[in-house]
């Protein structure tokens, strides 16, 4: 029950705020975000960590004759995706507060709506509602980009629209194939296990077709080299709470779609192709690396960062290993904090300077101390040092990854190298060194942004120091995965 | 039956109200009548059995019964909105008398059993639509479009004819369920020309459901028309044309699938490609949603196809037509709504979301069915057509669909862009009358309700 309220909560926030007038509405959306975090931290009481899989959950009919259910449920893993999402969200509405934009209802309302379709997809335990969820995440972001991006964006939006709706559909396709096989009593059912069992029940070249079919929406999703082409454009022109939506919890239904329908459904086309997407994946860490140093946008350079961290933790996904997993969980929730404060930075800087160049910036620690240390702490927990939550499954995937391949393993551990460089370099140009411009100012930090950049350092470090309670939970769900898995 | 009976008889009563001077009265006596007849219509679903009339040559079952349902409900939002369409014009009550003449057509095609009725039936379907194409007397547009659905129709017709000659003369009936026996008794020594014949009728099929390569008139006809015929055309006539396709390749046809499986699914590819192509170049809102009309006449299809083995198809068709057609009710309501003063480019589109946000977001929503997005009823349409086709041997025809859709939302999207970040052109509020808005947010509405819901439909078509 508390499961259906967690999806059902937002939409219901989202139905108010789109009734308040004016600015009041991000203050209700702010609010009613912040109680969604609580009653998921009260989720997060409530679980108890055993391995009894799924917990909470909650299920009612809804098209009895086609077998869909209304069902809903959190294991180890989601649960920490949904923490996530309800973590981000108040944060991503408290980093707005300086935006001034149009309709501020309509926006905040979208931004509502999308968290409910977030939660959704994690918690889905049907493989129907899961689609449905997956495809209604998309409404809202496209609407965000649409209406509140920046120049070009009707054809930016556009693109990113038809590539994922065009891999949505593919996936739908591989699911109702699936679904097709499920046998429950003579009736055929959407149920997470009845797919499970349908799906081993397959031929390994039918495995192998829906491997293709269902990884191709992911991959999109993600995204992984070479389904990427959308992604930097759509970031760069999307509003920056948009950008942080996309990237810091968006991209995970991604990497978490792999891991619960994907990898249990056609396991042996995982053996048949599972080379392939690693493969695929540790090019996509190095060419996207490559490319990021040679970015003079420092958001543009964020992106691709982007596309190289969700690279390997794909990689690590698919070697299915133990350390692998749990690495991928741990990177995802790391990833998606600190790329929100990166985000986050790179609109500071344009709203005080008025530019994201690299080049023209310069010499800022000199103006704005705090802002620098702040920007610093975000920075090495993107780059994974020792003691900040990067670390942590960085170390886990290159692990897993080597378990399963030592040279794919030596290529991903690149990606540590080049983020190094590409990171350093940046913070060098636009903090460091002499001002390059010499009107550039840059005053003191509003104070939501600096709430918000405290917030995101303070958990970057206790979790980089103590990541335990995650990493058991993460532990526990990886487990459950791969005895489904094998 | 009753309700095709009362129907008629409106249609009779309009003809009248010009001589006994009611014509204020007409349009609130057929809605009225339109409600009764949907009522009448309902009434015989409890049927367990289906009543023949006329020796056998319209019977209504159920499947009959359900398209009549949808048919008679979209006719009923089409009249509430053509309110003032008739108001305009100066021969009102021949209108109103064309219109309910095109809907006994269109009722007789989902329940003949006998191919004189199915001829009777789109005969009596298409010449009132021909009239109606060129009602604006003084557009050269319209009348182009009038003279060019005529020939097309006609053209058709002939071809129908031919087909149904030829059947006759290797079966000896026009009898469906006679028809249907021939063939399984003869099934290895047919003569030849019952298969031309076979073939003859589906592409006559082909043209009034406007599939490809036979679409050719759709669009200039979709243009020329005033937009409301357009909306009657893409809605009424289609599902009444997918009945009777439905029936005759169901019931009759069945038995020699072989012969032109192969071909329809061709028909579909070609339809497919070249709707979708050709839609995402168009800048007239009209003509754009004519070659979506032409897609989603392919989806249709594609459920006939898959249908020969299987039994959950009717229930997709059934679905699809319904989703389909109230979803374009809402997106022809807000089209007429806005274009009635405009040009019919998308630019008439520009900015809507500020000068009209109710408008633009029930075209939004329809756009949205349309593409196939959930919650919305489109796109469980789609769904159900996935399902279906994914048993069948057209895998490759449903990975065409796939990626079709995929080009659609493109320009389904192109309208939902120009509302909402396009710059208007006249900065005025559009302001429309109540009872189109009442129309626009209930088919709305329904098309939300029952993508949120489809057990509502599609379980109510359970056999």
């Amino acid at each position: 029950m508390l499961t259906a309220l967690l999806i059902g909560f937002p939409l219901l926030g989202a139905l108010i705020v789109f009734f308040v007038k004016g600015n009041a509405a991000r203050n209700f959306a702010l609010g009613l975000s912040v109680l969604e975090f609580v009653l998921s931290l009260v989720a997060f009481a409530m679980y108890k960590n055993n391995p009894a899989c799924t917990q909470l959950s909650f299920n009612h009919t809804w098209v009895q004759s086609l077998g869909i259910n209304f069902s809903v449920g959190l294991n180890g893993i989601s649960l920490l995706l949904v923490l996530l999402t309800t973590f981000l969200v108040p944060l991503i509405i408290l980093s707005s507060y300086k935006n001034e934009y149009e309709n501020p209802s309509s926006f905040y309302g979208l931004i509502l709506i999308m968290q409910m379709a977030l939660v959704g997809v994690f918690a889905a335990n049907d493989g129907f509602l899961f689609y449905v969820f997956w495809e209604l995440a998309l409404i809202p972001i496209y609407f965000i980009c649409l209406l509140w991006g920046g120049e070009g964006r009707s054809r930016i939006t556009f693109k990113f629209f038809v590539y994922t709706l065009a891999g949505s559909l593919f996936m739908l396709v591989g699911l109702i194939y699936v679904y097709n096989h499920t046998n429950v009593e003579g009736l055929k059912s959407w149920a997470v296990q009845d797919m499970y069992n349908a799906g081993k029940s397959l031929t390994a070249d039918q495995q192998g077709v829906v491997f293709w079919l269902i990884f191709i929406a992911f991959a999109v999703k993600m995204p992984v080299f070479p389904f990427h082409t959308w992604q930097p454009d759509t970031y760069v022109n999307a509003p920056t709470q948009g950008t942080m939506l996309l990237s810091g919890i968006m991209l995970k239904m991604g990497t978490f779609g792999v891991m619960k329908w994907l990898l249990p459904i056609v396991p042996l086309g995982l053996e048949r192709w599972g080379n392939t997407a690693i493969c695929i994946s540790v090019i996509g860490v190095v060419y996207a690396s490559c490319i990021a140093i040679v970015q003079k946008d420092f958001k543009r350079l964020i992106a691709y960062s982007s596309i190289a961290h969700v690279g390997l933790i794909s990689a690590g996904i698919f070697s299915t290993t133990q350390q692998g997993l749990q690495g991928a969980v741990m990177q995802m929730l790391a990833h998606g904090v600190n790329v929100v404060g990166l985000f986050l930075i790179a609109d500071i800087l344009l709203r005080h300077t008025g530019t994201r160049e690299i080049d023209k910036l310069g010499g800022i620690r000199g103006m704005n101390g705090n802002f620098a240390v702040l920007f610093l702490i975000v920075l090495l927990g993107s780059v994974a040092l020792p003691l900040t939550n990067g670390f942590v499954g960085e170390f886990l995937l290159i692990n897993g990854l080597y378990q399963y391949s030592a040279i794919a393993a030596a290529f991903a551990g690149l990606s540590v190298i080049l983020g190094a460089v590409y990171m350093l370099r940046s913070y060098q140009g636009i903090m460091l060194g002499e001002r390059k411009d010499n009107h550039l100012t840059f005053g003191s930090l509003a104070a939501t942004d600096k709430a918000v950049l405290i917030i995101i350092c303070s958990v970057i470090i206790a979790f980089g120091v103590y990541p335990k309670p995650l990493n058991e939970m993460a532990e526990e769900g990886v487990k459950i995965l791969l005895s489904n898995i094998k | 039956m009753k309700g095709l009976l009362i129907i008629s008889g409106l249609g009779v009563l309009a003809m009248l109200a010009e001589i006994f001077k009611f014509k204020k009265l007409l349009l609130p006596m057929v809605l009225l009548g339109i409600v009764a007849a949907y009522a009448f219509n309902f009434m015989e679903w409890t049927n367990e059995y289906s009543i023949s009339y006329f020796s056998n040559m319209i019977s209504f079952d159920k499947i009959g019964i359900a398209f009549s349902g949808i048919i008679i409900a979209t006719a009923f939002f089409w009249f509430i909105l053509a309110n003032d369409y008739f108001e305009e014009d100066t021969n009102v009550v021949d209108h109103f008398a064309l219109v309910l003449f095109a809907l006994v057509g269109a009722l007789m095609l989902t329940a003949f059993t006998n191919m004189t009725t199915l001829f009777l039936g789109i005969e009596i379907m298409s010449i009132p639509l021909y009239v109606l194409a060129a009602s604006q007397k003084k557009d050269l547009r319209s009348n182009e479009a009038g003279f060019k659905y005529l020939i097309m129709g006609s053209f058709a017709s002939g071809f129908l004819l031919f087909g149904i000659a030829l059947v006759y003369g290797a079966s000896g009936s026009f009898d469906l369920e006679k028809i249907r026996e021939y063939i399984a008794l003869n099934s290895s020594g047919m003569p030849m020309f019952f298969y031309v014949g076979v073939i003859m009728i589906m592409i006559a099929m082909c043209f009034k459901v406007s599939a490809a390569p036979f679409h050719f008139w759709a669009p200039d006809v979709y243009q020329g028309s005033p937009t409301l015929i357009t909306a009657l055309m893409s809605t009424v006539v289609k599902t009444a044309a997918f009945a009777a396709f439905l029936r005759l390749f169901m019931v009759g046809f069945a038995g020699v699938s072989e012969v032109w499986t192969g071909i329809l699914a061709g028909i579909i590819a070609l339809s497919l490609v070249v709707s979708n192509f050709s839609a995402a170049m168009q800048t007239n809102v009209k003509r754009m949603l004519a070659y979506s009309s032409i897609s989603h006449a392919a989806f249709m299809l594609m459920v006939v196809l898959a249908n020969i083995r299987s039994n959950i198809s009717v229930d997709a068709i059934l679905y699809y037509s319904l989703a389909y057609s109230i979803g374009s009710i809402a997106a022809f309501g807000v089209l007429y709504n806005v274009t009635r003063k405009n040009t019919e480019s998308i630019e008439a589109f520009n900015g809507l979301g500020k000068r009209n946000p109710l408008l633009a977001f029930c075209m939004t929503v329809a756009m949205l069915s349309l593409a196939g997005i959930p919650v919305t009823s489109g796109f469980f349409a789609k769904y159900f057509v996935f399902t279906t086709m994914i048993g069948t041997h057209y895998k490759w025809l449903l990975i065409l669909a796939v990626i079709t859709s995929a080009i659609g939302a493109y320009y389904y999207l192109k309208v939902v862009i120009a509302m909402y970040y396009k710059k208007p052109i006249h900065e005025e509020a559009v302001v429309i009358e109540r009872s189109n808005v009442l129309v626009i947010t209930l088919t709305t509405v329904i098309v939300i309700v029952i993508g949120i819901v489809p057990g509502l439909v599609s379980e109510m078509f359970k056999f």
